[in-house]
């Protein structure tokens, strides 16, 4: 083990003795949500051609524990929206966060998913935040593969200090009450 | 030989002279106004006429003229292809903007059922006979004819927008 280069997480801060380790049990949850992520990309426009370039090779987003790139929603964690998101979209969008399995999260990147951008019209919506809560936005427009994989690192870090019972917080439950969600 | 534009007017006034307006060349495409009664049989003839022979309908699409007196607010524009004679043209139609509403294109071209779907959807022009006239591009829940020049492009739930960063305003109030 000592001549292998193989990069491997820090353990969280805890009791270290002869044979014994040990530490919260939120941060062991924390470490393994954090480092398995399964992404689901909901990808409508040139955002979602960068997040491609982030999971090839050269970025490669598989470094933080995304290799399997989830394109069910019952099995995916993190509901990563990308581009324009229309009007008529919407209720698609709710639909497939609806059928995520808790805990799940969401990233917002580029202005159109964040805010809608320049489409300050009619027919997008202003934001997919008006129809679904957002744990991290990535501003650009659209943003570097680097900026994709800063959102992500940021959500990791989110996700580390979470509670296991976050999600059965009154807070939490109210926010999803104020989308709506059951 | 090919189909003179002269050949196309002198048919067309030969067979529906009254309801047949402003015959003239608009850069390279011949363009004509018809009444609106008498669409559907106009375009049937150029469709089937055997010199004529207008058999693909190109586009249908609606246009406002909010500023035009009452019985010219809406206009119908239908572009015919002659594919024989590689002839193209364009007619309009003007209707009423209070009620626009007009007969179907859908028994002379199928392919009219989406497109008059659209000038419904983006117009709130009524096409009479249409086997399902509803929205196609927009959600359904929309109440307004955005392409209508009394509904704002805008979106009203916007609110990271500062006037003052786009030049718009001085102060914000």
């Amino acid at each position: 083990m000592s001549d292998s280069n193989i990069k491997m997480v820090a353990p969280p801060e805890g009791v270290v003795g002869e044979g014994f380790f040990a530490t919260k049990l939120n941060d062991v949850v924390g470490l393994a949500r954090a480092n398995s992520l399964w992404p689901l990309p909901f990808a409508t426009s040139c955002c979602g051609i960068e997040f491609m370039a982030t999971m090839a090779s050269h970025y490669d987003l598989a470094r933080f524990g995304m290799e399997r790139v989830s394109f069910s929603p019952r099995q995916a964690d993190m509901l990563l929206v990308m581009g324009t998101i229309s009007k008529k979209m919407g209720p698609i969008l709710r639909q497939v966060y609806e059928q995520m399995a808790e805990p799940r999260w969401v990233i917002a990147v580029g202005a159109c998913a964040s805010s809608g951008g320049v489409f300050d019209t009619y027919s997008v919506l202003q934001g997919i935040d008006k129809v679904i809560p957002v744990d991290v936005y990535v501003p650009g427009c659209p943003p570097r593969p680097e900026q994709i994989v800063d959102g992500v690192m940021r959500l990791q870090e989110l996700v580390k200090s979470e509670s296991v019972r976050r999600r059965s917080s009154p807070e939490y439950q109210e926010l999803l009450a104020s989308y709506n969600i059951k | 030989m090919s189909l003179e534009t002269t050949q196309i007017q002198d048919k067309l006034l030969e067979t529906f002279g009254e309801s047949m307006f402003h015959f003239n060349q608009e850069k390279d495409i011949f363009s004509f106004e018809v009444a609106a009664d008498k669409i559907t049989a106009v375009i049937l003839f150029l469709k089937n006429d055997p010199v004529l022979s207008f058999h693909f309908l190109t586009d249908l699409c609606g246009v406002h003229y909010p500023d035009n007196v009452l019985e010219r607010q809406f206009a119908i524009v239908y572009h015919l292809h002659n594919w024989y004679e590689n002839k193209r043209i364009k007619i309009k139609v003007f209707i009423n903007g209070e009620t626009p509403e007009i007969k179907s294109l859908t028994t002379v071209f199928p392919s009219a059922n989406w497109m008059e779907r659209e000038a419904y959807d983006f117009y709130g022009i009524n096409f009479i006979g249409h086997p399902q006239l509803k929205r196609i591009l927009n959600m359904d829940e929309m109440v307004s004819f955005p392409m209508r020049k009394e509904f704002p492009l805008e979106d009203g739930g916007r609110t990271d927008k500062d006037d003052r960063f786009f030049g718009r305003k001085q102060s914000n109030s």
